[in-house]
């Protein structure tokens, strides 16, 4: 069950970040997935690119960023261990489930928070615009003004159906576990 | 006493004065101020909000067409068609050259009348909109998605395209005509003065693609040499034919001011154009020499290119008959213009007294019963009362243009008496009339010339602004005039300068143009040969005297920004992209000394601008259009070294 609720996250976007200025009244934005990073509209990426060099961020480019290539695999054995864990019927298994899912989805949150730490940080020194004791970035979560931009930052459905299937393994286990001897 | 009779003198003088005005002029028309309520808020559109209308008004002597939102008369755009223009690069760059090109080569200025939209069922379709050349007699196709020019086509054997770009039904055919007879022959060499024997007329029927929108000239037809003047495609029952009118049936050549204005009657011409087509496709027509050329846009590359024709199918309508009928109608007629019924053909005798009214059915009767005057080169003129169903009286003086609300009124435009009179298609009687400012050629109302009108708004293209807006010297800009329709009388909402000299104009519900409107040029569909995608991918190269550089441009900068290895005596190829993908981030060039002009480029798109130097030194070359916060930066230097120089060829951006 809860190994099923994680397929969806394959084809959803996990997080997404919203960006308007009075001169982008639609917005730039982009979607998180757990293997990429795509725009809201096709070419936003490449425009939040272009913004962002004039203060020396550097681009983003889904190729660079390694989280997105483990992040599949992550969620793919946390779903392995659901299924091994239902079928052999083990609670400690499904126990062991429940605290790697949080360790790595703590240790997911984190890691976007450094990216975006980083992002927002370590900056071009040669940049054509330098704002003293700026930086650009952008929430973890909710909203922020940068500049005249204005940053939201929230998790998008795939982080609804991962809350899902930690809500479920963790129920079923816990139930099992305290309610369920005989 | 002496006051007395000086008082009495003034009263009547005034009031003789006063019988005098009414009699030369009539009753005064309504001066135009609204009956109720409050103009301003009938056409404000809040800052941000979008108009309910894009109009389309010809540029006239300009070779353009601006757009415009109604109700706002907000100019949202101006299309460059049939002349260079310098702001876009249009006619300038290497890419739209051939878009002006002619039988008698480059040109560079036209005089564009008559914008009509492409339609199915009549109605406006917002695909395309085509537009006349009056001058070196051409039509033009832009392309709605793009708001640019993307094909013009020259008219063979032609003397002034007047009467164009008049659409059928369903985009079968774009009308053609020549306004001046000059010989039918190619190139012919004769004494004026033998006009009667040498000089012919003829229609064109240019023919549209359905699903490319790519004109070819179908078929023209030979015609006594009168001057054609104006045009329509009929409607539902008349939509198998055209009608055009004639001047100079007389057949002047020379002070046509009085030497065409003789004959009490000249003609409407009705040409079944179904007919014609299915005569031309059993081979009735003739091929004949002709030297015309056809210029079209590469949707791909964004290249137009000319293809050239020396030959054109001509039907003479002694060889087809039951094909073509002239009109008596009075006097020198100027626009034909059809109801939404399609039976009602509406002439505006701009010398006649009357706005003369013919009926379709009663022309098909009168073809029927063979109600001949004469036949005339194998075309029967028939009995003037036999079409003719009605006469509007005391219509003003020079009556020109008619259009329709749907609701049974007629509105034509008054060019001496400067007005516009409505009068109902019923009764043939006047309703109402309002002052035009001043001396009105065409008119125009939503929807007014297609089968199912909104009768909305109503737009006057005005010849003279005189003391109309804050003057600007002699020459000032041709005005046009808004008008409220909706109610019993027409009621004047705004009065507005605008670009060129607007003649005809079109309008069209902005819903029908707007979910398309293009934001960019996809890069990814950029097939010019010459484009860059990648800034790693720009270079020069030379090939003996011919330099090619093939440039990127993305906010803020240039790649590559700085050339050394130009010799004086080269001719340099900038080919530029624009490989921007954000909605209207266009990027311009223009370099020092440069002869041609600048180009601007819209995002995705490349353009190509020709470079000669001819003397040693640095020349920058900077983005014209202000792109970005550091768009003051996005320039760059080329090095022109002389003749046979051998400073190697060399370019980078950077520190590369």
């Amino acid at each position: 069950m809860a190994a099923l609720l994680l397929i969806p996250v394959f084809f959803t976007p996990i997080w997404t970040i919203k960006l308007t200025a009075p001169q982008y009244p639609q917005g730039l934005g982009m979607y998180i997935w757990i293997d990429d990073i795509t725009g809201h509209e096709r070419h936003d990426i490449q425009n939040i690119n272009i913004l962002n060099h004039y203060v020396g961020m550097k681009e983003i480019d889904p190729e660079l960023v390694k989280t997105l290539d483990i992040m599949p695999w992550v969620v793919g054995g946390l779903m392995a261990l659901a299924v091994i864990s239902a079928l052999a019927g083990k609670l400690w298994l499904a126990w062991i489930w429940v605290v790697v899912f949080i360790a790595a989805g703590s240790a997911g949150m984190v890691d976007f928070y450094m990216w975006g730490y980083e992002y927002g940080h370590d900056l071009n020194p040669r940049a054509a615009i330098k704002v003293p004791d700026m930086s650009y970035q952008p929430p973890l979560i909710g909203k922020k003004t940068l500049l005249n931009i204005t940053a939201t930052s929230w998790p998008y459905w795939g982080t609804l159906w991962i809350g899902l299937s930690l809500a479920a393994g963790t129920a079923s286990t816990t139930w099992n576990t305290f309610f369920s001897k005989k | 006493m002496a006051q007395k009779t000086t008082i009495w003198k003034i009263t009547s003088l005034l009031l003789g004065l006063g019988l005098l005005a009414m009699i030369m002029y009539g009753c005064p028309s309504q001066t135009g101020m609204l009956d109720t309520g409050d103009a301003a808020q009938r056409v404000y559109v809040a800052p941000g909000e979008y108009d309910e209308y894009y109009a389309f008004f010809s540029g006239g002597y300009s070779g353009q067409m601006s757009v415009w939102g109604l109700p706002s008369a907000r100019m949202l755009r101006n299309i460059p068609v049939f002349s260079q223009d310098p702001e876009s690069g249009y006619g300038y760059s290497e890419e739209t050259k051939p878009l002006l090109m002619t039988s008698y080569g480059f040109i560079p200025w036209d005089d564009s009348h008559h914008p009509d939209f492409s339609h199915t069922d009549g109605m406006p379709d917002g695909r395309w909109i085509f537009i006349n050349a009056n001058n070196t007699p051409r039509v033009a196709r832009i392309d709605l998605t793009t708001f640019e020019t993307v094909e013009t086509l020259e008219l063979p054997n032609t003397g002034g395209n007047h009467a164009s770009t008049f659409v059928t039904e369903n985009t079968e055919y774009i009308l053609g005509a020549t306004r001046f007879s000059i010989p039918y022959e190619m190139d012919k060499d004769v004494p004026i003065d033998t006009y009667k024997e040498n000089f012919d007329g003829s229609l064109s029927f240019i023919a549209v693609d359905p699903e490319t929108g790519e004109m070819s000239m179908d078929f023209q037809i030979i015609m006594p040499p009168y001057h054609y003047d104006l045009g329509r495609a009929g409607k539902g029952p008349s939509a198998d034919w055209a009608f055009f009118t004639t001047y100079n049936t007389e057949q002047a050549h020379t002070l046509l001011e009085i030497n065409a204005s003789e004959f009490d009657k000249d003609y409407v011409v009705a040409v079944n154009w179904r007919k014609a087509q299915e005569y031309v496709r059993e081979g009735r027509a003739q091929s004949v020499p002709a030297n015309y050329f056809h210029n079209l846009k590469d949707k791909n590359t964004g290249i137009a290119s000319s293809t050239v024709h020396d030959e054109v199918l001509l039907l003479d309508p002694k060889d087809a008959p039951d094909m073509i009928y002239f009109l008596p109608t009075p006097k020198s007629p100027h626009g034909v213009d059809i109801d939404p019924t399609g039976e009602y053909i509406v002439a505006g005798g701009k010398l006649a007294t009357v706005i003369p009214v013919h009926s379709f059915s009663r022309m098909l009767e009168a073809i029927e019963n063979e109600a001949f005057e004469e036949v005339i080169n194998g075309i029967p003129v028939l009995e003037y009362d036999a079409t003719i169903i009605g006469e509007v009286e005391n219509p003003g003086l020079g009556p020109l243009h008619t259009e329709f609300d749907g609701d049974g009124n007629a509105y034509t435009s008054v060019y001496i008496s400067s007005e516009i009179v409505k009068w109902s298609l019923e009764t043939f009687e006047v309703l109402d009339r309002i002052d035009a400012y001043y001396s009105i050629g065409h008119l125009m109302i939503t929807g007014g010339d297609t089968p199912n009108p909104d009768r909305k708004y109503l737009v006057g293209l005005t010849k003279t602004a005189r003391d109309r807006f804050l003057p600007t010297g002699p020459k000032q800009l041709h005005p046009a005039q808004l008008y409220d329709i909706s109610g019993d009388r027409m009621e004047l909402l705004l009065d507005f300068p605008t670009i060129g000299e607007p003649h005809y104009a079109q309008a069209i519900l902005a819903d029908k143009i707007r979910p398309n409107v293009k934001q960019i040029y996809d890069l990814d569909e950029n097939q010019h040969p010459h484009a860059v995608k990648r800034p790693r991918d720009a270079r020069v190269e030379r090939d003996g005297d011919v330099v090619r550089v093939y440039m990127t441009n993305i906010r803020s900068h240039f790649t590559p920004d700085n050339i050394e290895g130009i010799r004086v005596g080269d001719t340099v190829y900038f080919h530029l992209t624009n490989i921007e993908q954000d909605w209207d981030m266009v990027h311009g060039f223009a370099i020092k000394g440069a002869n041609s002009g600048e180009v601007l480029i819209a995002p995705g798109e490349t353009k190509t601008i020709v470079w000669h130097p001819q003397r040693t030194g640095i020349y920058p070359f900077y983005c014209t259009a202000f792109c970005s916060a550091l768009h003051q930066e996005m320039q760059g230097y080329v090095r022109v070294s002389p003749a046979g120089s051998d400073v190697p060829l060399t370019w980078r951006t950077g520190d590369e």
